[in-house]
């Protein structure tokens, strides 16, 4: 269907047109393409300095900058990503950091579909005012819950526990979730779920037969900002976690002697990326989807 | 909601009931059941804490003390703040603008480009990078030697081009033959005729600074009409004669000479040889005087201090940048693909050109969206944080301030000040309040 939509206007120009307007049209297009393949690299070139800091020896990063690598390429070393995975504290900030991350993605995932489904299909007294609070709440800065919060989780004893971040990231998670999901619940036909309704199935069953699969795009978009969101996260952790370091305040702890560290700190947060590029890559469909869903946000 | 408003409602509302729904107390009773969850979270994280928060922000440092608005006083009379306020205000004011119009730039431009795909995941792959990490990245390229730091080595190449640097970075006159100094251009006192020769000694330059090229200094030989001469290191290890040129003493090319007749006006200039030789020819007779051009010492750009006090925030902006343009420019892009075609077609068929369609047609009709990522950089750039921390060395901190730092500087980083943390808190609430307003007018408007 696209391909045949996407052949149509090409044929009509090759039609239309000569072949020496064409060659103009194109040569008139070539500075657009130098310029995009330009600003293509200009993007691209931070993130790979970043990974040639990484494979240098802090004595040569002192001298001289990342891309010297191309010139002579025996400046390159593995060693300090081998150094990175002998290093006990690193290597379990990332597990801590995969932790939070899975738990922060899962919950406000099930909670999140939960009352979505509530707001779209089920009636109550004051549905839209409840959703209207919602909405309010999309907003709210988190720094409004650090001080409170950081009192509760000392009064109740999860303060500096996985747990205690991941209900955090779940809570604040909660209000895109809540919004994404029940605008796409919402969207799903009526007829199907009245007829299910009328062959006697229970909302749980519903719920879970019906909404969650077909639910799956939102979910999956969600799922991605979710993990990229308490992945990337710094701010959290840091103010709840003392022992329970993941890997972004592992690296903000070495960042304090910056140019001693950074046989360290560059391949850890080498390290810390390639897990969220490579979900973004693997799942950018989602992503951007989400994203236009959401970007009221 | 409580149970009892549950059980109380039903009669009312439930009247004019869906075809075949089962009764409505158990329904209002499912309502709640798949709410609760998310009504507890909200309610302990967020709406609890948030009320707390405004409470707080009236007592003092460790909450046993109602100081009024003493902690919104300090906010408005301390340095550190007003640090953070300033440079909070310079990024709303700079940089939600400078996204989107980067954003639209971007989407205008690849929109008939084939490969358009790969260029948006290129642009848009920061997104998925924490803005911590993005910091650590952006601290690399920003070192400020420009054969470290890739920004500056940048900045280098373009500066060196329209200004290049000269040979040497330093020399001396190694008699008193030659006045002024490398700053100024090294002038020889004595006029002279054409037929003359110049003998410009220098010295007191580093042996890594010698061109490579350089050969033995050869001394000049005199012709008619013309002016010869040579510029050569004057120094030969162990000794030598100062004014003299001698075996062992090399040339020095390239560098500028300059030739002024009698009124000071420009005679011509040249560049010396490898053996430092150089000449003026054909000239009228008269008095002239030679002088080594101030460009030959012109300092090679030594970069610019990114991570100094005073360009700490630009340095920022530009990683913010660099991390949120893809999503300004995803989103505008797909704002773009719904305009109809046949809207631009129209204005083109009429004439318009591709600027005034862009003008008059484009951007009115993509305004909401531009609106919609316009507000949301403004929300994101409130709540900065992470960036400032991995970017800025610990001595620039106070420099880079922004609210939501000071906010947890004050609450975490060793003063503990829960009233003012909180009050801090609070000012970034109200803040936001407007988008917030926005956003539920929007959502009362569709619905």
């Amino acid at each position: 269907m696209t391909t045949a939509e996407a052949d149509l206007p090409v044929q009509r120009g090759v039609v239309e047109e000569s072949v020496a307007t064409r060659i103009i049209r194109v040569v008139a297009r070539a500075p657009i393409h130098v310029l995009l393949v330009f600003i293509g690299v200009l993007w691209l070139v931070p993130t790979f300095g970043l990974f040639l800091t990484s494979l240098m020896s802090p004595a040569d990063f002192n001298q001289m900058g990342w891309w010297k690598v191309f010139s002579s390429p025996s400046l390159v070393t593995w060693e300090n990503y081998s150094n990175l995975f002998d290093n006990g504290p690193i290597t379990h900030s990332l597990w801590v950091t995969a932790q939070i991350a899975v738990g922060g993605t899962i919950l406000p995932i099930i909670v999140g579909a939960m009352a979505g489904y509530a707001f779209a299909w089920l009636d109550f007294p004051g549905r839209d005012w409840l959703f209207v609070g919602v909405i309010a709440l999309l907003v709210v800065p988190l720094q409004m819950a650090l001080i409170p919060i950081f009192s509760l989780y000392n009064d109740v004893g999860i303060f500096d526990t996985v747990l205690s971040l991941i209900l955090f990231h779940t809570a604040f998670g909660l209000p895109f979730a809540i919004f994404l999901l029940r605008n796409f619940f919402i969207g799903i036909p009526k007829d199907i779920l009245e007829s299910a309704r009328i062959d006697g199935a229970s909302e749980m069953r519903i719920f879970l037969r019906l909404i969650l699969p077909l639910g799956l795009p939102a979910i999956a978009s969600l799922a991605i900002f979710q993990f990229l969101w308490t992945w990337n996260d710094l701010l959290v952790a840091l103010t709840f976690g003392r022992d329970t370091q993941p890997i972004t305040v592992a690296i903000f702890n070495q960042l304090t002697e910056f140019g001693n560290n950074i046989e360290l700190i560059a391949p850890a947060s080498f390290v810390s990326l390639a897990i969220p590029l490579a979900v973004f890559f693997a799942f950018q469909r989602y992503f951007v989807q989400g994203l236009l869903a959401g970007s009221v946000k | 909601m409580s149970g009892t408003s549950v059980s109380a409602e039903p009669p009312v509302t439930a009247a004019p009931a869906d075809a075949g729904a089962p009764g409505g107390l158990r329904r209002y009773g499912m309502a709640l059941a798949f709410l609760a969850p998310a009504l507890f979270f909200l309610g302990v994280w967020i709406v609890y804490p948030t009320l707390r928060t405004i409470r707080d922000s009236f007592y003092d440092a460790d909450g046993s003390e109602f100081v009024w608005f003493d902690n919104y006083q300090a906010i408005f009379t301390s340095d550190f703040i007003a640090t953070a306020i300033k440079n909070n205000a310079i990024w709303i004011a700079v940089v939600p603008a400078f996204v989107t119009a980067v954003g639209l730039i971007f989407a205008v431009l690849t929109e008939r480009i084939s490969w358009s795909v790969a260029f948006k995941t290129v642009v848009f792959m920061p997104m998925a990078i924490s803005l911590f990490a993005a910091g650590v990245i952006w601290r690399i390229m920003d070192q400020r030697e420009p054969d470290r730091g890739a920004l500056n080595a940048g900045i280098a190449v373009i500066k060196d081009y329209v200004d290049p640097p000269g040979v040497l970075s330093d020399a001396l006159p190694s008699t008193g033959a030659l006045t002024g100094s490398p700053q100024t251009g090294l002038t020889l006192k004595q006029p002279l005729e054409p037929g003359g020769t110049a003998t410009l000694g220098l010295t007191g330059i580093p042996p890594e600074d010698v061109p490579g090229d350089a050969a033995q200094a050869v001394a000049p030989k005199p012709v008619a009409n013309g002016i010869t001469g040579v510029v050569w290191r004057d120094f030969k290890p162990g000794g030598g004669m100062p004014g003299k040129v001698e075996q062992g003493e090399l040339g020095l090319p390239g560098m500028t000479i300059r030739l002024r007749d009698s009124s000071g006006g420009s005679a011509g200039s040249t560049t010396s040889e490898d053996d430092g030789t150089f000449e003026f020819t054909d000239l009228e007779p008269g008095r002239y005087t030679v002088a080594i051009g101030a460009d030959t010492f012109a300092k090679p750009f030594g970069g610019v201090a990114w991570l100094g006090p005073k360009l700490i925030t630009p340095a920022l902006m530009i990683a913010y940048i660099w991390v949120w343009a893809g999503f300004a420019m995803v989103v505008i892009a797909a704002g773009l693909a719904a305009i109809p075609r046949d809207t631009l077609e129209a204005a083109r068929t009429d004439g318009a050109t591709e600027w005034q369609v862009f003008r008059r047609v484009t951007v009115p009709l993509l305004a909401p969206v531009l609106t919609v990522v316009f507000i949301t950089m403004l929300i994101n750039v409130l709540k900065i944080f992470d960036i400032v921390l991995s970017v800025a060395p610990g001595s620039v901190q106070d420099d880079a301030n922004v609210i939501a730092l000071a906010m947890w500087r004050t609450s975490f980083g060793g003063v503990n000040d829960f009233g003012l943390g909180s009050a801090l808190a609070v000012f970034l609430l109200i803040l936001v309040l407007p988008v917030l307003l926005l956003n539920i007018r929007r959502f009362r408007r569709e619905a």
